[in-house]
């Protein structure tokens, strides 16, 4: 996973073009980058108290990740900076060596989403997005989230009405592990504005909710904290099912990035069997909770699954839909997936296009 | 198929015995309970992991009058042993002592609650066994409880609950697993939570039937604490029993463990094997619910996807209402599976089993 890739050794792409779409790919924008978009009020704020997630630490992370910044040990820029915060060294290392056509901007921090100041997540999810502006102005190949502040809903939705027509924002930007499950009621004006929009909402693993990270309080390790947000990626898509967002918003369409998929499927045939003796608490379904699955979701690949038996890793993304699986690499952590090799092999040609790009550019509309 | 398919002298490893209310468990607490039972007017410990009119909590028609389920060691006989022609049925109980703030309390209720199960349900029927209740509110007393029923040997394994105040691997809970393994008890954990956290890692869910999917999830969190932490490092011999956990989440929750265990097991080195092999080797999985679609074919693949024959053990969940008829077994295991997960899987898991009781 950290195998040296020199920026310049394949400056020509691969040799068969393979059109490829990364729907997770992860900019750093630096507080540096947001300042002139942030009121001198916050400004001073963030340098006096800094972001304060919802855990004890005032820098990095509850959990010490394995790598510093969780990166990739040749994703640092040659010329100083964090990783994939020097666009020209990333544009080399990544976009033009495996000739990527678009990616999709997932800014984490700092964008201040899930902050214990709901006003400055406000301020700062605003000026995150202006930032990537920036980005895409330089790189066409970039397309730009809309960084949410999604604890506060009303706020959320003005920014996305905001940034609403602008072609260079392909979706909505949430992480998984909101304050409350993001079915709940809190949420919904964000899932009104993205469907008023057309923009998928995007929701991609971690974030700290302010609630242990499992039903039985804090594990001790950070293996733990990766393997767990798989579990609340499955909390969170049976918080958005039961209650009721896509009949309320049935053009809503729900990205699940980095989350995984493995569990999917499992997931929907459990609900299926409780729905069959529960639905009378949920009058408001109208169909089978997989239905609601396989119409509204969307994964992306990374980490990408790996099953003992290959044939196995096949069945689960057919019983998911090879329509619904999207590329990605999370350029530049430690656990990338490296496009030319973690795909499995014996896909078709048809399912490698449609889950490299033609699936992507279905739903962001990027044609 | 007209006849009842059953599995003749299979040992159903989860069925809930209903108890009435705390006034039952009186004869069992001593006087400075029972008086506080009385005096704080303290009637009911039934837990919201079940709602006790909830459809799933029980099947209708094994309501009583008063719409009590399992009510009666008899009423559970005539089902399980008469009209599913089981061996043997384990009995877990699941009234709500294990919520208890107090550990005091706690302890004492474990204790009353054994004390009923081995009066009104061991004692007038051979051919059930039963789980230890303990009080992981304080290890100590855990331990104390599990010392004290373990010498009845129709004690079979250790009940705690899949939803914890910290996760189960963790160090201080290890005396209680150093007590399973020298007694031949498997740990069972069963679905249902102590609230001690908010049953889902984003907070409380609105509906019923969120809690119980959520038990899911709960059940990988306590599968990779139990080996994150290194318990089969140090407990080799410790078998453990996930009960009423649902059985299709398994093999996708191991293909992401293992692949962050291959990327980040320099964190945790007494883990020195692939996690679906630990599992492979010291979990079982009660089969239902078994959620998989009807279809026999995709119960056959989500089977195949398990990887292994040793893996499930047969259970009714008796009286909660997890499928229809008389399908204890769904439609899509082979007869050898079936007979396999009926007999031989529960025999090798339980060791206790082996032995002529009493």
């Amino acid at each position: 996973m950290n195998i040296e890739v020199s920026a310049k050794a394949r400056a020509n792409g691969q040799n068969t073009r393979l059109d490829i779409v990364d729907c997770d790919f992860h900019p750093k924008l630096t507080i540096e980058m947001m300042r002139p978009f942030l009121s001198n009020q916050w400004w001073v704020y963030l340098q006096t108290y800094g972001n304060r997630s919802r855990h004890g630490y005032s820098k990095g992370y509850a959990y010490p990740k394995m790598t510093p910044q969780a990166a990739r040990r040749d994703a640092w820029p040659p010329g100083g900076g964090l990783p994939a915060s020097d666009l020209e060294f990333l544009q080399q290392q990544h976009l033009d060596y495996y000739g990527i056509s678009a990616a999709i901007m997932n800014p984490l921090s700092p964008t201040g989403q899930g902050d214990m100041n709901i006003e400055l997540s406000v301020a700062m999810a605003s000026a995150a997005n202006e930032a990537q502006l920036i980005w895409t102005g330089r790189e066409p190949r970039l397309k730009s989230s809309v960084v949410v502040p999604y604890e506060d809903g009303a706020a959320s939705a003005a920014e996305i009405r905001k940034r609403a027509g602008n072609k260079d924002f392909a979706q909505v930007f949430m992480l998984s592990r909101t304050g409350e499950a993001a079915g709940r009621k809190r949420y919904w004006p964000i899932y009104e504005a993205a469907v008023e929009a057309s923009l998928p909402v995007g929701i991609h693993a971690f974030g700290y909710s302010g609630w242990p990270m499992t039903s039985s309080g804090y594990p001790s390790f950070y293996i733990e904290e990766m393997t767990e947000h798989a579990t609340a990626a499955q909390v969170m898509v049976t918080s958005m099912i039961m209650e009721g967002i896509f009949e309320r918003w049935p053009d809503l369409k729900i990205v699940l990035i980095e989350c995984g998929f493995g569990w999917l499927p499992a997931l929907g045939w459990r609900l299926d069997k409780q729905w069959k003796r529960l639905k009378g608490e949920v009058p408001h379904l109208q169909m089978a909770p997989s239905e609601y699955i396989k119409k509204h979701f969307w994964v992306t690949t990374q980490p990408m699954e790996e099953t003992e038996n290959p044939d196995h890793l096949l069945e689960v993304m057919n019983w998911i839909g090879m329509d619904r699986i999207m590329f990605s690499s999370d350029y530049p952590h430690w656990d990338f997936d490296d496009p030319f090799v973690s795909l499995p092999p014996s896909l078709t040609d048809e399912q490698r296009r449609k889950i490299y790009s033609g699936n992507a550019r279905a739903l962001y509309q990027l044609d | 198929m007209t006849d009842v398919m059953t599995e003749v002298g299979a040992i159903d490893c989860d069925v809930h015995p209903s108890v009435p209310d705390v006034a039952a468990l009186l004869p069992h607490l001593d006087t400075f309970w029972r008086d506080s039972v009385v005096e704080r007017g303290l009637n009911s410990l039934d837990s919201n992991s079940y709602p006790l009119k909830s459809p799933l909590t029980s099947r209708p028609e094994w309501r009583n009058k008063s719409g009590l389920p399992a009510a009666s060691a008899k009423e559970v006989g005539d089902q399980v042993f008469g009209r599913w022609q089981s061996g043997t049925a384990i009995l877990n109980c699941l009234y709500g002592v294990q919520l208890l703030f107090s550990e005091d309390m706690a302890a004492a209720f474990c204790r009353a609650l054994n004390d009923w199960v081995v009066k009104e349900w061991l004692d007038r029927d051979p051919r059930m066994r039963a789980s230890i209740v303990i009080p992981m509110q304080n290890v100590e007393y855990a331990v104390d409880e599990i010392e004290r029923c373990a010498k009845d040997r129709r004690f079979v394994q250790v009940l705690v609950l899949a939803m914890q105040e910290v996760p189960l691997g963790r160090r201080h809970f290890w005396p209680i697993y150093a007590a399973c393994e020298r007694h031949g008890l498997p740990l069972g954990i069963h679905a249902g939570s102590a609230y001690r956290n908010p049953v889902t890692s984003l907070g409380w869910p609105t509906w019923y039937i969120e809690d119980y999917a959520a038990q899911a999830p709960g059940f990988q969190s306590q599968m990779a604490s139990l080996i994150c932490e290194g318990v089969f490092a140090k407990h080799p011999g410790l078998k453990v029993v996930l009960i009423e956990s649902g059985v299709t989440w398994l093999p996708g929750f191991l293909w992401r463990f293992g692949k962050f265990w291959r990327g980040l097991r320099t964190e945790v080195p007494w883990v020195d094997r692939a996690p679906w092999e630990i599992v492979r080797d010291h979990f079982r999985l009660t089969i239902q619910p078994f959620d998989a679609p009807d279809d026999p074919h995709a119960v056959e693949r989500a089977i195949e996807h398990l990887r292994s024959d040793d893996i499930l053990l047969y259970a009714s969940d008796y009286p909660h209402w997890q499928f229809d008829g008389d399908a204890v077994i769904p439609a899509g295991f082979s007869p050898a599976l079936r007979r396999k997960i009926a007999i031989s899987n529960p025999l090798a898991t339980y060791a206790r089993l082996k032995e002529d009781a009493r």
